[in-house]
C-alpha cells in the first residue's frame, strides 16, 4: 500500500475534526484495507474509528433495534436483542463473510462502502431502516444511490443506524461460490406499512422489487414469490450469473425468505 | 514391556505421522520467502497491462532516480549480454516430419509482449516498496495489437503471437494408425461422439512462487533458493541453456515448499532474471509473487477442445476410438509444454480397455495467454475425461448399464500391449470396481435417487475407471519420444559410524511426506528405527543428481534409487559382517537389522557393522575400503500404471442448479503402499482438485482484450472444505511387476479419475448428454429448463 497519515481518535468529535483534505474513514478495513494493499486505493489521511466506544452497541426498545456503526457482524449475528427483535437481521449478519471478517467488519462500514453484493443494504432497505450520521438522520430510502454510491457528504460519519421491528422478516442469500457474496440476497419484510422486498447483487445497488410486493401482499407464500418473473432489464451480468438466471435466482430467493420468515 | 521374541514389525505400510509436519504446523518451516540474506535486495517485475502489444520504447529514467533503485534491466540488456531464451524440454514432430515450432522465450520480453502479466523489466531496490514504487514508474509505449485468446479459434487467427509463427500453430501430432481407426468407424454399426473443452486451470499452491539470487565474488558462484520441485533440472536448465554458466558454479536450494502440483516444475523467467542480476548488482536479490502476480504468470493447466468418437458393435464391444485435439500451449512454450497434451495424453486413451484401434491427432496453438503446462495429473486428466465420458456416454447410447459395458471391456491379461504405446505390466480392474460398486452402495441408489426425487431433487450416480501412467519414465523410451532429457533417479545411502542414515534423494518433497515414506522405506530395508534415517533433498549441494518430482514418480523411481543404494550398503555389510564372523561371505544373511551365520545364531547388528566400517580395526582392508556410503541411479524400464474406479452421486437443486457431491467412492490400485495416511492424504487432495475442475474452476480471459478475468479468488472458484463431502477410499494390491517395493505412485490420481466420474453423476442427474466443465450452478439450471 501507499505510505498515509493515521489518526485513532477515541470520539466521534475528534473523528470528524480530523476528517482533513484527501481523507477516509477507517471501519473495520474488511473492504478499505484489501482495497489498499492491491493499491487500488490511496488517501492522505486515514482516520481510525476504532476506538471510539461509543459507535459500539446495541439497543432494542420502542420498537426498534439500533445498532451502533462500528458494531461488527460477529456481535450483531450473536445479539440476544437482535435474535429476540429480528432473527432474519442476526441471521444475515452471521453469513457475512468468515468469521475473521465478521470479528472486524461493520454495519457503518459496509453500508457507506455500498457494495453491490453487500448483504446489509437488503436488510435497510426492507426494514426501512434509518441511517443516523454526526448531521442528519438519513431514511434507507434516500440512502443508496448508485454503485458503491450513497447520499453521505465527504467526512460525514455514519453513528448509528436504527432498525424498525418487523412483524415478520426471512433473508436469504445465493452466494457467489468463489467471493462468497450476495450473488442475489432477498430481505423480505412483513411491516404495518405493507410488504417490502429489497434485493442486493442483482444490480448496480440494492433495490426493492415492485413486482415481488405486488405479489407477496396479495399472498404471503413463497409460491406467489416463486411465480414472479422480474424484468431482465438492469440486472448485473458477469463471469457467475446472466441477468436471465440473476432475475430467475430472486425470486427463488425471495420464496425461500417469505418460507423462513413464516417458520420463525 | 517390549516382547523381544517377536520381530519388530515393518515400518512398510504403517500410517506413520509425518514427522515434517512438527515444523508446518508450528511456523518454523524454512519457506523460500524466510530467507533474508545479509545486503539482501529486493526486486519487482514491470509487467504488461496488455495482452499483445510491440514494445516501442521502455523510459527507466524516472523509475532509476527514484529513492533505493539500485538497478533497473530491460530485455535489450539481457539481449546485450548474450542471455538466452528459456528452453522446452520436449521435442514433438508434426505429422510431415517438421519439428515443433520454438519461437524465442526471453527472460524479459523483446520487442513485443505477449500476454497479460508478460514481464518486460526487473526492478532492484533497497526495500519491497521502494522497488514497487520505482516499478510504477518505468514508462512503456505500447502500440497495442489484436489478440489471440481463444484456443478453439487460434489457428489460422489473422494475429501472430509469434511474427515467425504465423497461424499460430506450434505443432500438429498425432499418433496411432489411422487407417485401422478409420477402417473400424466405417464397419461399426454404433458410433458415440462427444465434444467438449478440457476447462483451462490455475494451479494455486498455497505458497507463491518466489525466488532469492546471490552472487559470492570469493569462488565466482551462484546459490538460488527457489521454490521449486526439481532443482537439479532448474540449475541444468538455466546453466546450460539460458546463462551458459558452468552448472558447478550454481547451487541451486529449494527448501520447505507449500506445493507445486506441477507449477513448479519449470524454468521460469523471474529466478533466471535474479540470478543474472545477482551478480551485476552485487547484492542478493529477492522476488516473491503476490497473488495476483500467481494467477498471471505461474504456468496453467489443461484448456483442450476435443472431439471425440467411440465405434462399437451392438454388443457394446469397443472397436476404435478417435480423438481430434486442439490444445493451448499459451505465449510461449514452458518446459514441458509440448509434451502434455501429446505423450501424456494419447498414449492412455486406451483405458483400461482392449480396443484394438485408436488414433489421436493434436493440434497445439500460441494464444496470448499465459504459457500452459503440466498441472497434478498432466495429459492423463485430459484423456481419461476423454475415455470415461465417451464410454459411459456410449453405455448410455446402447441402453447398456455402464459397469456391463466397463467390465466387457476391460483389459484382462497381463501384460498388455496397448495400441497407443504402452504396455501395461500388471492389474485387476474388476477387484477395484466390484470394491467401489460395494463401498458407494450403488444398490441403494435406486431407493435414494426416489428420496430425493420426493423432495424435488435430481440426483445422479456417475464412474470413471482410470489408468494412468506415472513413474517417469524409462529414459531410452523418453528420449525416443522425443524427451530431451533423461528420467532416471538418483539416490545416495550414508551411514554414519553410530549407525544413524542419511539418505539424499534426487526426489523432491513439497507435500508429498518423501520425509516420512523414503524413511520407512529405508528403515525397513535396514531394520533400524525409522528415527535413525534422515531425508535430505532440494539441494544441489548436497544431494548429487536427481530429475526431481511430477509424474507420481517419486516412490517408484526415487524410491527404487534409494533401495537399490542400501542394497549396496547390505551387500558391502555382508562382507564386513563376514569378516567379523569369521564366516564366508556367502553364509551371511541379512534380516530384521541382523547379519548373522546362514543356520547359526551367530549375528551381529547393523549399527556394530557401520561402527567398523568407519572403525577398521578388525576389518578385510586388503580387500575392502573403510566407509559405508554408496549411491545408485535407476533408469525404470518401464511407467507404472496406476488404476482405480471412482463412483460419484450427486443431488441438484433444479431450483438453482447447485449441486451437491453427496458421496464420492475412490478405490485404487497403487501397488504396494508404504503410509497408507499419506496415501489416502493424496487421493483425498487429487479428488478435491478434480472435483474442483468439474465443478467450480475454470480460467477465463475476455475473448477481446485478453484480460485475465478470473485474477483473483474473487472471481476463481477454488474448492473449500464445505463444497465435498468426506470421501469413501479404499485400494486393492496388484504390485508393481518391475520395481523392487511394487509401487506405483499415487500423487495424481484423485484429480485424473474424478471430474468425468462428476460429470457423469450430473449429466445422468438432468438426463442430458452432456454439459461442460465447470458444471456451474447456472449451467446446470439452463439444462434443467431447456
Amino acid at each position: 500500500m501507499y505510505d498515509f497519515d493515521y489518526q485513532r481518535p477515541t470520539d466521534a468529535k475528534a473523528a470528524t475534526a480530523a476528517f482533513q483534505g484527501d481523507a477516509r474513514y477507517l471501519a473495520g478495513g474488511q473492504s478499505l484495507v484489501q482495497a489498499m494493499r492491491l493499491r487500488l486505493s490511496s488517501n492522505a489521511r486515514l482516520v481510525d474509528l476504532g476506538a471510539i466506544p461509543a459507535l459500539r452497541g446495541i439497543h432494542a426498545g420502542g420498537g426498534s433495534v439500533t445498532v451502533g456503526a462500528m458494531t461488527p457482524h460477529a456481535a450483531v449475528a450473536a445479539s440476544p436483542e437482535v435474535r429476540q427483535a429480528i432473527p432474519a437481521l442476526a441471521q444475515l449478519a452471521g453469513w457475512i463473510g468468515d468469521p475473521s471478517v465478521r470479528n472486524m467488519g461493520t454495519l457503518g462500514g459496509s453500508i457507506a462502502n455500498a457494495d453491490p453484493a453487500a448483504d446489509y443494504p437488503a436488510a435497510l432497505l426492507a426494514l426501512g431502516a434509518t441511517v443516523q450520521t454526526d448531521r442528519r438522520t438519513i431514511p434507507a430510502e434516500q440512502f443508496f444511490t448508485g454503485l458503491y454510491g450513497t447520499a453521505l457528504l465527504p467526512g460525514e460519519l455514519v453513528t448509528a443506524v436504527s432498525f424498525p421491528v418487523p412483524q415478520a422478516a426471512g433473508y436469504e442469500k445465493y452466494r457467489n461460490p468463489a467471493s462468497r457474496f450476495a450473488l442475489v440476497g432477498v430481505f423480505v419484510a412483513k411491516t404495518a406499512a405493507g410488504v417490502r422486498v429489497a434485493v442486493t447483487g442483482a444490480k448496480s445497488h440494492v433495490f426493492r422489487s415492485a413486482e415481488l410486493e405486488a405479489a407477496l401482499a396479495a399472498s404471503f407464500t413463497p409460491e406467489a414469490a416463486k411465480a414472479v418473473r422480474l424484468p431482465v432489464a438492469g440486472m448485473n451480468a458477469d463471469l457467475h450469473a446472466s441477468p436471465e438466471y440473476r432475475a430467475a435466482m430472486v425470486s427463488v430467493m425471495a420464496s425461500r425468505a417469505v418460507a423462513a420468515s413464516l417458520a420463525r | 514391556m517390549t516382547d523381544l521374541s517377536q520381530p519388530p514389525v515393518s515400518p512398510i505400510g504403517q500410517p506413520l505421522r509425518r514427522r515434517e509436519d512438527a515444523r508446518f504446523l508450528t511456523g518454523a518451516g524454512q519457506y523460500t520467502d524466510d530467507v533474508v540474506l545479509p545486503g539482501q535486495s529486493y526486486g519487482v517485475f514491470v509487467r504488461s497491462p496488455y495482452a499483445h502489444a510491440r514494445i516501442q520504447s521502455i523510459d527507466t529514467s524516472s523509475a532509476k532516480a527514484a529513492p533505493g533503485v539500485l538497478a533497473i534491466f530491460t530485455g535489450a540488456d539481457l539481449a546485450d549480454a548474450k542471455v538466452g531464451g528459456l528452453p522446452c524440454g520436449w521435442l514433438i514432430h508434426s505429422q510431415d516430419g517438421s519439428p515443433m515450432k520454438e519461437p524465442p522465450h526471453p527472460v524479459l520480453a523483446q520487442g513485443k509482449v505477449r500476454h497479460v502479466g508478460d514481464q518486460l523489466a526487473l526492478v532492484v531496490a533497497e526495500t519491497l516498496l521502494q522497488a514497487k514504487d520505482a516499478a510504477e514508474l518505468v514508462a512503456v509505449d505500447y502500440e497495442e495489437l489484436p489478440a489471440v485468446v481463444d484456443v478453439a479459434t487460434a489457428a489460422g487467427a489473422a494475429s501472430a503471437v509469434h511474427d515467425d509463427v504465423p497461424g499460430n500453430v506450434c505443432y500438429d501430432w498425432s499418433h496411432g494408425d489411422k487407417a485401422a481407426v478409420d477402417a473400424a468407424f466405417a464397419r461399426a454399426t454404433r458410433v458415440t461422439k462427444l465434444e467438449f473443452a478440457n476447462n483451462r486451470l490455475i494451479p494455486n499452491a498455497i505458497e507463491p512462487r518466489a525466488a532469492n539470487a546471490q552472487y559470492t565474488r570469493h569462488d565466482d558462484s551462484y546459490t538460488l533458493w527457489v521454490s521449486n520441485q526439481n532443482p537439479h533440472v532448474e540449475r541444468l536448465l538455466m546453466t546450460a541453456f539460458v546463462l551458459g554458466l558452468p552448472e558447478s558454479r550454481v547451487r541451486v536450494i529449494a527448501p520447505d515448499v507449500g506445493g507445486g502440483f506441477g507449477s513448479k516444475i519449470f524454468l521460469y523467467p523471474e529466478e533466471t532474471a535474479l540470478v543474472w542480476a545477482s551478480k551485476r548488482v552485487g547484492r542478493p536479490i529477492k522476488w516473491t509473487a503476490e497473488r495476483s502476480e500467481s494467477f498471471l504468470t505461474d504456468a496453467h493447466g489443461r484448456d483442450h477442445v476435443t472431439t471425440a468418437e467411440l465405434a462399437m458393435n451392438e454388443q457394446g464391444d469397443f472397436l476404435a476410438m478417435r480423438v481430434k485435439t486442439t490444445a493451448n500451449m499459451g505465449a510461449y512454450l514452458s518446459t514441458f509444454a509440448s509434451s502434455v497434451p501429446t505423450i501424456l495424453y494419447a498414449t492412455l486413451l486406451a483405458g483400461q480397455y482392449r480396443t484394438p484401434a485408436i488414433h489421436a491427432q493434436v493440434t497445439a496453438v500460441f494464444t496470448n495467454t499465459a504459457p500452459v503446462d503440466a498441472y497434478r495429473g498432466a495429459g492423463r486428466p485430459e484423456a481419461t475425461y476423454v475415455v470415461e465420458r465417451l464410454v459411459e456416454t456410449a453405455a448410455r447410447d446402447l441402453g447398456m448399464s455402464p459397469v456391463d459395458i466397463r467390465r466387457r471391456n476391460f483389459i484382462t491379461e497381463f501384460p498388455y500391449a496397448t495400441p497407443v504405446g504402452l504396455t501395461y505390466d500388471t492389474g485387476n480392474y474388476a477387484a477395484h470396481l466390484d470394491r467401489a460398486l460395494e463401498l458407494a452402495d450403488v444398490a441403494g441408489f435406486a431407493a435414494r435417487r426416489d428420496k430425493s426425487k420426493a423432495a424435488g431433487k435430481l440426483r445422479g450416480l456417475g464412474y470413471s475407471c482410470y489408468i494412468e501412467a506415472c513413474g517417469l519414465a524409462p529414459s531410452n523410451i523418453a528420449g525416443a519420444l522425443g524427451a530431451r532429457a533423461g528420467l532416471f533417479e538418483a539416490g545416495e545411502v550414508r551411514v554414519h559410524p553410530t549407525g544413524t542414515v542419511t539418505v539424499f534423494t534426487g526426489s523432491h518433497s513439497h507435500g508429498q511426506g518423501h520425509e516420512t515414506t523414503f524413511a520407512q522405506v529405508v528403515a525397513a530395508r535396514l531394520g533400524i528405527p525409522v528415527e535413525n534415517v534422515e531425508i535430505v533433498h532440494g539441494d544441489t549441494g548436497r544431494v548429487p543428481f536427481g530429475m526431481g518430482t511430477y509424474g507420481s514418480r517419486s516412490l517408484s523411481v526415487g524410491g527404487t534409487a534409494i533401495v537399490k543404494a542400501v542394497d549396496k550398503v547390505i551387500a558391502k555389510g555382508r562382507k564386513i559382517a563376514a569378516h567379523l564372523l569369521e564366516a564366508a561371505d556367502s553364509d551371511i544373511e541379512f534380516e530384521n537389522g541382523e547379519f548373522k551365520v546362514a543356520g547359526t545364531d551367530r549375528k551381529i547388528p547393523f549399527g556394530q557393522v557401520a561402527l567398523t566400517a568407519y572403525v577398521p580395526h578388525n576389518y578385510p582392508l586388503d580387500k575392502l575400503e573403510p566407509g559405508l556410503n554408496e549411491n545408485a541411479f535407476y533408469d525404470p524400464t518401464n511407467f507404472t500404471y496406476p488404476a482405480g474406479s471412482y463412483v460419484c452421486e450427486v443431488e441438484v437443486d433444479p431450483e438453482t442448479g447447485r449441486t451437491r457431491v453427496d458421496r464420492f467412492t475412490a478405490v485404487d490400485d497403487f501397488g504396494n503402499i508404504v503410509n497408507p495416511m499419506i496415501v489416502q492424504g493424496q487421493v483425498h487432495g487429487g479428488i478435491a482438485q478434480g472435483l474442483g475442475q468439474a465443478m467450480l474452476e475454470g480460467a477465463r480471459y475476455d475473448p477481446e482484450s485478453g484480460q485475465l478475468l478470473t485474477g483473483s479468488y474473487m472471481d476463481y472458484c477454488m474448492p473449500r472444505a464445505d463444497d465435498l463431502p468426506s470421501y469413501q477410499v479404499d485400494h486393492t494390491v496388484t504390485p508393481c511387476t518391475h520395481n523392487p517395493l511394487g509401487v506405483k505412485g499415487c500423487g495424481e490420481a484423485g484429480a485424473i479419475g474424478s471430474p468425468p466420474a462428476f460429470i457423469n453423476a450430473l449429466t445422468d442427474a438432468l438426463g442430458v448428454r452432456d454439459i461442460a466443465m465447470p458444471a456451474t450452478p447456472e449451467r446446470v439450471w439452463r439444462a434443467v429448463n431447456r
